[in-house]
């Protein structure tokens, strides 16, 4: 029966024999739980007990959690200092890489060797680090030049910034590359126009290279977004004894679904939280494109 | 008017006798700079590698060099057995991931890109979408489904999440592009079927992009915490990282064995970190640009 079909008609077959796999896949482990996900977050359920529609229960009560504002303000604080720090950093670090020849490769890797860690370890090396005297690093440090201990992971003010610190020093790396990327594929005869008329490097940076990085930035601004949105490896670690601690200071969105869902087993709360999430992603990465790719 | 004119490069300064300019002073300085940063970045995994090889009397003192280095801590870790396990553990899950990500995902994408099919465009978007879909959202009914189907604490557990992603899809879908539908018309005619089309003839000149596909798959597995942290139970099913994290949890554990362990959980992917380093580096380029 294969012989008598037409070349057109054996390639229709063949494509969907190579997508049959991948298709029950997407559609068993990324869509059905999707929907599962929006419906449990209607429901009453300890995952042991019987599920009850519940309506909108989960969300009100979500949205008159004090726990839930705070959370949802730590998330935010994430976003709002991860990522525009990072860009800012990775940039200078990636505009003066680009134009040193000696040792560059050397340079770049020493840049981007802390993206090939796990965050996990990374989170407890800091850890370390912040810990009082005498077993703190940083610490230590600090005491040896007599100034007073900082209280790094203790204080509600500043635990926030020190678990922060290690994320945004794990992902430079990886923007620096892109950002290097973005100004090699910046033409040359821009520059020497620009030298031409005797133009000064600031007006050429921002003149030049920053609007034709547009879509580089756009890229990193929205992908760093999206991970700091989603921090979790990091506080988890930084704060096991007592997770997003001191006082909730530190716990963001991913770690309140966590808890919800696998120390309180309230499924159809912690499911709300999760919907809630993928909305904030949603909005925050459109409005992002929306912003950059207009201006 | 030549290039280096235009961006003047330390590598010429340093090699000439004299400097010509002041701003060659610049230049220096600029290098000196973005040297000392790269070693402030690389501190905290030189920190960890030295204190794993230290003596517990100078893990507190702030010496980068241990007095007498030695390999104790790794001989004490491993030889309680759970390091040992949690290795295995992870190295087997990364490395079946990666299979599974490098046949599919390069299956799917040049399906999508080289077959002409009613569907088609139903199915990128739908694969596509689901980028925007967080892990997060997913983990409970990931969990529900592995309870009830008894996935829980086992390999299977951990991995089926991953065993295809749509970020891989679309990058080896861009790949594809670079290969000439001349090359799959030629095959097809030397009477090669659809499969040996793909496997023998489209694979290899992708080859770039499957080591870097391949790489970040492993590196994206060899240190996922939050699913694995769910889905296991029993401290013999752990990957590196949630047993790390329950690891240097307990009580009194002193720091230089968390740091082992770190270590231990770190070191491999440096080590594919400095043997690839130019997939790798290419790698998130083209991400970048193109995913």
């Amino acid at each position: 029966m294969y012989r008598n079909l037409t070349i057109r008609q054996k390639q229709i077959v063949w494509a969907w024999a190579f997508l049959a796999i991948p298709i029950l896949f997407y559609s068993v482990i990324r869509f059905y739980p999707t929907g599962n996900a929006i419906l449990i977050s209607f429901q009453d359920w300890n995952l042991l007990g019987d599920r009850t529609w519940t309506g909108f229960d989960n969300y009100q009560k979500l949205f008159g959690d004090p726990v839930f504002w705070k959370v949802f303000k730590n998330t935010f604080v994430y976003l709002l200092i991860g990522t525009p720090l990072s860009l800012i950093i990775s940039f200078v670090i990636a505009y003066h890489l680009d134009q040193v020849r000696f040792m560059h490769g050397f340079l770049r890797m020493l840049y981007f060797l802390p993206f090939m860690t796990s965050a996990v370890a990374m989170a407890w090396v800091w850890r370390w680090f912040y810990q009082p005297v005498p077993v703190g690093l940083f610490n230590n440090a600090l005491a040896g030049i007599g100034i007073p201990q900082f209280p790094f992971l203790q204080s509600t003010t500043w635990a926030l910034p020190s678990v922060l610190a290690p994320a945004v020093w794990a992902g430079l790396g990886f923007q620096v590359i892109i950002f290097m990327a973005g100004l090699r594929a910046i033409p040359r005869s821009y520059y020497e126009a620009a030298r031409i008329d005797g133009v000064s490097w600031w007006t050429v940076l921002w003149e030049i290279t920053l609007p034709l990085l547009k879509p580089t930035i756009v890229f990193i601004v929205v992908f760093s977004s999206i991970g700091f949105l989603r921090i979790f490896d990091h506080v988890f670690n930084m704060t096991t004894n007592n997770p997003g601690g001191p006082l909730n200071s530190t716990k963001p969105l991913v770690l309140m679904i966590y808890e919800t869902a696998f120390s309180a087993f309230d499924m159809g709360y912690a499911a709300a939280q999760t919907v809630v999430l993928f909305l904030v992603l949603l909005v925050v990465s459109l409005i992002q494109l929306r912003i950059l790719r207009d201006s | 008017m030549t290039a280096t004119e235009i961006r003047p490069t330390t590598d010429a300064l340093l090699k000439t006798e004299a400097p010509k300019k002041p701003a060659n002073m610049g230049q220096i300085l600029r290098w000196m700079l973005l040297f000392l940063g790269g070693v402030a970045m690389v501190m905290p995994i030189a920190y960890m590698i030295s204190t794993s090889l230290k003596w517990p009397h100078e893990v507190y003192n702030l010496k980068l060099i241990p007095d007498e280095p030695h390999i104790e801590n790794y001989t004490y870790v491993l030889e309680d057995g759970r390091f040992y396990w949690w290795f295995v553990n992870s190295m087997i899950i990364a490395v079946i991931t990666t299979i599974c990500n490098v046949i599919f995902d390069s299956l799917v994408g040049y399906t999508l890109c080289k077959f002409r099919f009613p569907g088609r465009y139903i199915v990128f978007i739908a694969i596509l979408s689901t980028l925007m879909i967080p892990t997060e959202m997913l983990v409970i009914p990931w969990y529900l489904m592995s309870q009830q189907f008894g996935w829980l604490d086992t390999y299977w557990g951990i991995m089926f999440p991953g065993l295809m992603t749509a970020f891989g899809t679309f990058l080896m879908k861009q790949f594809f592009e670079t290969v000439p539908d001349d090359f799959i018309e030629a095959a097809r005619i030397d009477g090669l079927n659809e499969l040996q089309i793909w496997w023998t003839v489209a694979m290899p000149l992708v080859k770039p992009a499957l080591a870097a596909l391949a790489i970040f798959v492993f590196l994206g597995n060899w240190t996922a915490f939050i699913w694995p942290l769910i889905v296991t139970n029993s401290v013999e099913m752990y990957t590196l990282p949630v047993g790390l994290s329950s690891f240097g949890d307990e009580a009194d554990v002193a720091w230089e064995l968390i740091m082992t362990g770190a270590a231990i959980s770190t070191i491999p992917t440096l080590i594919v970190f400095l043997i690839f380093q130019r997939y790798i580096i290419q790698g998130v380029v083209m991400a970048g640009l193109k995913g």
